[in-house]
């Protein structure tokens, strides 16, 4: 299938993923976990990708980053950035592709800082490794980093254990932007933290992105988070992409019947009460066809054939 | 509110509870809960909102009494169990408070099938009755939570998670209890099938006239639940109301910090960061209530009273020195003293 999508703005796409297939290889059988996917996303654009545990979204992440390990293959499909071929890189490329051009910060970011090295240190060794500075100019980026995301530079001494969640995760993310890339991918990057410091961080991640101007996927399972921070966004089921479109017109009207049922699962914060069915236990949609336009920007698969509800 | 009658089927007063912290020679203790009063009326659900650590599941472990208390009494249908049970629950106990747990994989034993975790539960309390008896009962059950009775014959690792957590709750059923408590029963479970959970508890609310504790850090399922709200900070309520009118009217610093966080796709504004700091520093000045005892801070000076938010229908109320009841409306005069209609506070007692 080919699925051009017209990405946010008149802007040159970033990111242009084009029938990605990853299949994990067993000794009897190879499971698809990602089939056919294709989107892009524009410079400046904050692109979400929904959808539940197990239905490919973080699998794409790692086939980005080059990151898929043994049984995981990348079967097909094309992955460019910049007009670049990724999955073409010798490991040198690579080594620059990551954290230059594109950084991620994985869901419990916080737990992969260095316990015993102070927060300082490690901002350190991402400029002196991939960046070349001297070890004084570095701590003088590393301090302007914290400020960035609004911790105290004094910090730059402390241990991970000194920070509490939020602000390690700050500091996650500070290290990612470091060496200012023009893609951030965030898997599901506020999934361990209480609700007051979720929002702080995205608000932190969008005043980023605005002052830094680089492109973002956003991962989550999270739709009411999604709808309110992406400008587009996909729905993945079983490892296809069974709706796209702007973010606020998926809110607004919500075409395929997954979407739906992952929409209803987040009650309104406003208005009477309405009963919400979500989906029922057991519902399967196989066989999940080609996405095509509906109207302007506003892809969707065809609907499905419903397999019987167990309840 | 006709739904559910005036009685309290749970009602807990002053509970108290301190964890020992430091060596073992250490007299020093963390208080978890700074004497908390709640009541649950027959056939309400009542939420229990907060984040990590702020004594949400400490108040369940101790309404489950997985925990002593320190202090405080827990009164079910009117009589002190604590008093009646001193040391662990009793099978009584057992019989009219149940439990649903968060994780539906970690809490049904892998190498049973279903049959056998609702068989146990009925003959334990003794309501099996005849062979054939309980398999009707058996039926009955499954059908309840939206499950089929060939599902009896499964072993857990068979069904989804939302399916292992309908068996969760059908096993609490069995026992016929008058409250359970749900402690984030559907924080584990993919999100498409959250709502069914929820709607299944709603069910059990109406039909059976089940009481319902509903702990979580959602607030959008608390308002879509819940008949009325508690929001719980540093071991204290500090504020509760009927579920649509808190939502609307947050009052205490600290419940317009989390309503306010919460993730809302019809939002329009973005965030003011001054205004989220002064938030901020309202909570922290508010928190010094429990944790400051600076006679200088004009919180520490005295305990807050529960002061009452808007129409008494509503029964909300809010516990903060920062609250001023707005001028404007007469009828808000009362608001300036504390309520007498609700349970005692610690403080004046």
């Amino acid at each position: 299938m080919t699925v051009s999508q017209t990405s946010f703005g008149s802007h040159k796409p970033v990111l242009e993923i084009k029938d990605l297939t990853v299949k994990y290889r067993g000794d009897t059988r190879s499971t698809t976990a990602v089939d056919r996917v294709s989107f892009s996303i524009g410079t400046g654009e904050i692109f979400g990708l929904a959808g539940e545990s197990g239905c490919g979204k973080s699998t794409i992440a790692n086939a980005i980053m080059r990151l898929l390990r043994d049984p995981a293959e990348i079967a097909g499909g094309s992955i460019r950035f910049g007009g670049k071929d990724v999955l073409a890189m010798g490991q040198e490329e690579l080594r620059r592709f990551r954290w230059q051009d594109v950084a991620m910060v994985f869901q419990s970011a916080m737990n992969s800082l260095n316990p015993v090295m102070t927060i300082g240190d490690q901002i350190v060794d991402i400029y002196t490794t991939h960046a070349g500075y001297t070890r004084k100019e570095s701590l003088r980026r590393a301090a302007e980093l914290l400020e960035l995301v609004r911790i105290d530079p004094a910090r730059l001494t402390s241990y991970p254990h000194q920070l509490s969640g939020g602000m390690r995760q700050r500091a996650v993310i500070a290290m990612a932007v470091a060496l200012k890339p023009s893609l951030l991918i965030l898997d599901e990057p506020t999934t361990a933290l209480d609700v007051v410091v979720q929002q702080e961080i995205m608000a932190q991640i969008k005043e980023l992105q605005r002052e830094l101007g680089f492109s973002v996927l956003f991962i989550t399972h999270d739709m009411s988070l999604m709808v309110e921070l992406s400008h587009r966004m996909a729905v993945m089921y079983g490892g296809r992409i069974v709706e796209t479109a702007k973010a606020r017109d998926i809110h607004a009207a919500p075409l395929h019947p997954y979407t739906q049922a992952l929409m209803g699962a987040f009650p309104p914060l406003t208005g009477p009460r309405v009963p919400l069915t979500g989906l029922a236990d057991g519902v399967k949609f196989s066989n999940i066809a080609d996405v095509q336009e509906v109207t302007p920007g506003h892809f969707v698969s065809p609907l499905p054939v419903l397999q019987g509800a167990s309840s | 509110m006709s739904r559910h009658s005036d009685t309290a089927a749970l009602e807990v007063k002053g509970l108290v509870k301190d964890f020992h912290s430091g060596g073992l020679f250490s007299r020093a203790s963390v208080r978890a809960l700074g004497g908390v009063d709640l009541a649950i009326r027959k056939g309400e659900i009542v939420a229990l909102v907060g984040e990590s650590g702020s004594g949400k599941s400490t108040l369940a472990r101790c309404i489950a009494r997985l925990e002593k208390p320190t202090e405080g009494q827990i009164r079910l249908n009117g009589t002190d169990v604590l008093k009646r049970d001193r040391f662990q629950a009793s099978r009584e106990y057992r019989s009219q408070l149940q439990m649903v747990f968060q994780d539906p994989f970690g809490s049904l034993n892998p190498v049973h099938r279903i049959e056998h975790f609702l068989t146990r539960s009925l003959t334990l309390h003794g309501k099996a009755g005849t062979p054939a008896q309980l398999r009707t009962r058996l039926d009955e059950l499954m059908t309840t939570v939206g499950l089929t009775p060939d599902m009896l014959n499964s072993y857990p690792h068979e069904l989804s998670g939302g399916q292992r957590q309908r068996v969760a709750i059908a096993r609490a059923l069995a026992v016929e209890p008058e409250v359970i408590l749900a402690d984030e029963p559907t924080s584990m479970l993919d999100v498409s099938v959250r709502i069914g959970i929820l709607n299944l508890m709603r069910k059990l609310r109406d039909e059976q006239g089940i009481s319902m504790l509903y702990i979580t850090h959602d607030l959008a399922s608390a308002r879509y639940l819940a008949d009325r709200i508690a929001v719980m900070f540093a071991g204290e309520l500090v504020e509760e109301g009927e579920s649509l009118d808190l939502m609307a009217n947050p009052t205490h610093p600290y419940t317009r910090l989390l309503v306010s966080a919460v993730p809302d796709p019809a939002r329009t504004g973005s965030y003011d960061p001054r205004e989220r700091a002064a938030l901020r520093a309202a909570v922290m000045e508010s928190a010094s209530c429990a944790f400051d005892g600076d006679p200088q801070q004009r919180c520490s000076a005295t305990e807050p009273v529960r002061h009452r938010v808007g129409d008494p229908a509503n029964e909300h109320w809010v516990r903060c020195h920062l609250y001023r009841p707005p001028a404007t409306a007469a009828s808000h005069a009362l608001s300036a003293e504390p309520l007498d209609a609700l349970p005692e506070d610690k403080a004046s007692a």
